[in-house]
């Protein structure tokens, strides 16, 4: 199978600064991969990338197998959803949806019955005739979604689509755009800062730190097995065990991480901790705790008598939760 | 712990606080004290001379007496209507359509530029360089312009340098657009009105520019636009509103303009010469008011269609 997208040592610099520095990537056809990190990490100018408004200062870009860099964004079949969304002001709905139609020179009528059926397929019908201006923000996510759809794109590009909207509907829209994925099953390539839009939409994620790409897997290697500290406290805010620790626990002297949700309260033997803080979450309650030197976090079901700040617990995990990166003493 | 502040802290005492506080209780109050001078002076003086000139445009000069006749009458605007007169508004309304298309094509990449690319030191080189020329005298700059199309001037000396006078000779042999010189023909009219007016255009449209997100450009060429698409379907019409606030500039300019076809062109008259010349020795106020009334009645009919054809939808 081709690779959808392929970076070779794609490096994107900003006079001294490096926005993308050497970065390898491969994106399989067909597949929901998400983009992951934090802000200024380089995963949007890693989209623009493929979308062409950005050309790279060294390395080469394949898209399906032909060479993109130096190609215009308007003859590369890959489409953007926005992260503004923007929407073309002047236009009303129906003619946002089918400008890509109207400047390939698709005539009238048919433009407007795809660009309907695109509506449909984003779940807006019967709203063609509003201004960009009269929508709701995630209306207007339905409407730059079809449009960017309607000329059948090889990869849709989606920068942090749901970044606007509020939770209810950004989880709503996952479900939508997951849906969207399998029924279409194009290439999605997501960018996102939130590791859990990341982790629960995508087939794989790369998580990217200072321009470079750290790590790339799908969401339970990303979660179960992070590959160094960055990974660890990004994805979930593992806790990151120093090695000392780890030396006196597991004999190897290297980082680990440990989920909080991995500790256990006992009611006695293990590791002796006193409570910090606690923070009701609803289903668990999530515990900041001293243990000696070191402060981990557990997060516990709510259902067990939670203990107050200042009290003295015991602490236990599983051997095997705990996870030995790849990131040295 | 210490006492705690006050909930309600005190003001200054007396008038002025008592003052601020109704104006802050009456926001309309405030509203109406600041907008009074400029609505009376707008309302009933500019407003008020308007009438007066409306009105004077029906009344109409008794030929033999020259005195003038205070009954309502079309007889001076059907005067507008004489083949001498008609070519007046025939001439002046061809020559502000063109600047202002000239304009429009040549202020383009400029306010293009400066919108899009032009940063920090750029961005200030750009203003001044738009503006420096709006610093001096109106006057002077029409008279640099003749001493650069008179037929001794600068054009043609280069022209001559070049050993393209053949080519100059040509063009003004053209009927209409040619003439002796460039500075005696409606060419050169036409150069000095689109130099006196560009900044009015520019500005407008660099603002207009502005406005449009750069992420709109990118959106479009995501969707297939190649940048003349863009430019067509994108930028045009999202700059709309500031090539009709410019051109709204320079096309009421050189309707009313009444120097520079005196100094530059031909000796045919303009509107502005036309009202110039009626009001003054001829001493025939309301035919000078009718033919002042047509810019209006042109800039009324011009922002209608303009409306009408969509250029505001992007406001």
């Amino acid at each position: 199978m081709t690779a959808a997208v392929l970076f070779s040592k794609v490096s994107r610099h900003y006079g001294l600064v490096k926005a993308l520095d050497e970065v390898d990537l491969e994106v399989l056809e067909g597949e929901f991969f998400a983009m992951l990190g934090p802000s200024g990490s380089g995963k949007t100018t890693c989209l623009r990338q493929i979308a062409g408004f950005e050309q790279p200062t060294s390395g080469h870009i394949e898209i399906f197998g032909e060479t993109a860099e130096g190609v215009p964004p308007f003859r590369r079949n890959v489409n953007t959803v926005f992260q503004d969304y923007a929407l073309f002001p002047h236009l009303n709905v129906t003619d946002n949806v089918a400008y890509g139609l109207m400047i390939r020179g698709v005539e009238k009528k048919e433009r407007y019955r795809i660009a309907a059926e695109a509506l449909e397929l984003v779940a807006l019908p019967g709203l063609g005739s509003r201004r960009a201006g009269e929508l709701s923000g995630g209306q207007r996510q339905r409407v730059a979604l079809a449009r960017a759809l309607v000329n059948k794109p090889r990869v849709l590009l989606l920068d942090e689509p749901l970044g606007a909207l509020d939770l209810k509907l950004r989880e709503q829209m996952q479900e939508e755009l997951k849906t969207l994925h399998r029924q279409l099953g194009i290439t999605f390539v997501f960018v996102t800062h939130d590791q859990n839009e990341a982790l629960s939409m995508a087939d794989r994620v790369a998580l990217f730190n200072e321009g470079r790409v750290v790590q790339v897997g799908t969401p339970q290697e990303i979660y179960r097995q992070p590959n160094s500290r960055f990974v660890a406290d990004f994805v979930g805010s593992s806790n990151v065990l120093p090695p000392d620790f780890v030396a006196t626990i597991m004999g190897a002297s290297r980082w680990a991480s440990l989920r909080p949700e991995s500790i256990r309260l006992t009611q006695s033997g293990g590791h002796e901790a006193i409570v910090i803080a606690s923070n009701f979450l609803g289903g668990s309650t999530r515990l900041a705790l001293d243990v000696g030197s070191l402060r981990l976090h557990a997060i516990v079901p709510s259902v067990s008598v939670v203990p107050a700040v200042g009290e003295k617990v015991f602490i236990e995990w599983e051997r095997q939760d705990v996870h030995l990166m790849e990131e040295g003493a | 712990m210490s006492s705690p502040a006050e909930a309600i802290l005190p003001g200054r005492q007396g008038v002025l606080r008592r003052l601020a506080d109704t104006l802050w209780r009456h926001p309309r109050l405030l509203l109406l004290l600041m907008l009074a001078p400029p609505v009376l002076w707008l309302g009933v003086i500019y407003l008020g001379s308007l009438v007066a000139l409306l009105v004077q445009s029906f009344f109409s000069i008794d030929e033999f007496s020259g005195l003038i006749n205070y009954e309502f009458t079309l007889k001076t605007y059907r005067e507008l209507l004489i083949p001498a007169n008609f070519d007046i508004l025939v001439r002046t309304v061809s020559m502000a359509a063109a600047v202002t298309l000239a304009a429009v094509v040549v202020a383009f990449p400029i306010a293009f530029y400066a919108a899009r690319y032009a940063r920090g030191k750029w961005k200030a080189a750009f203003y001044i360089g738009i503006m420096l020329p709006l610093w001096s005298s109106y006057l002077v700059k029409i008279y640099a312009w003749k001493l650069v199309l008179a037929k001794e001037g600068i054009l043609n000396w280069i022209f001559a340098k070049l050993h393209l006078t053949w080519l100059l000779e040509a063009y003004l042999s053209i009927p209409v657009i040619g003439g002796n010189s460039l500075s005696v023909s409606y060419t050169g009219t036409f150069l000095v009105f689109l130099y006196v007016w560009l900044p009015f255009m520019i500005l407008p449209l660099q603002a207009a520019l502005e406005r449009v997100p750069m992420n709109l450009l990118e959106a479009s060429a995501d969707l297939g636009g190649s940048s003349r698409q863009t430019f067509r379907h994108v930028v045009l019409p999202l700059a709309m509103p500031g090539v009709i606030a410019g051109s709204i500039f320079t096309f009421s300019l050189t309707l009313g303009d009444y120097i520079i076809p005196q100094i530059i062109g031909s000796s045919r008259l303009f509107i502005g010469q036309a009202v110039y010349s009626h009001q003054g020795t001829a001493g025939n106020i309301p035919l000078a008011a009718a033919f002042a009334v047509v810019p209006i009645v042109i800039m009324g009919f011009y922002l209608w269609m303009a409306k009408r054809a969509g250029a505001f939808d992007a406001l």
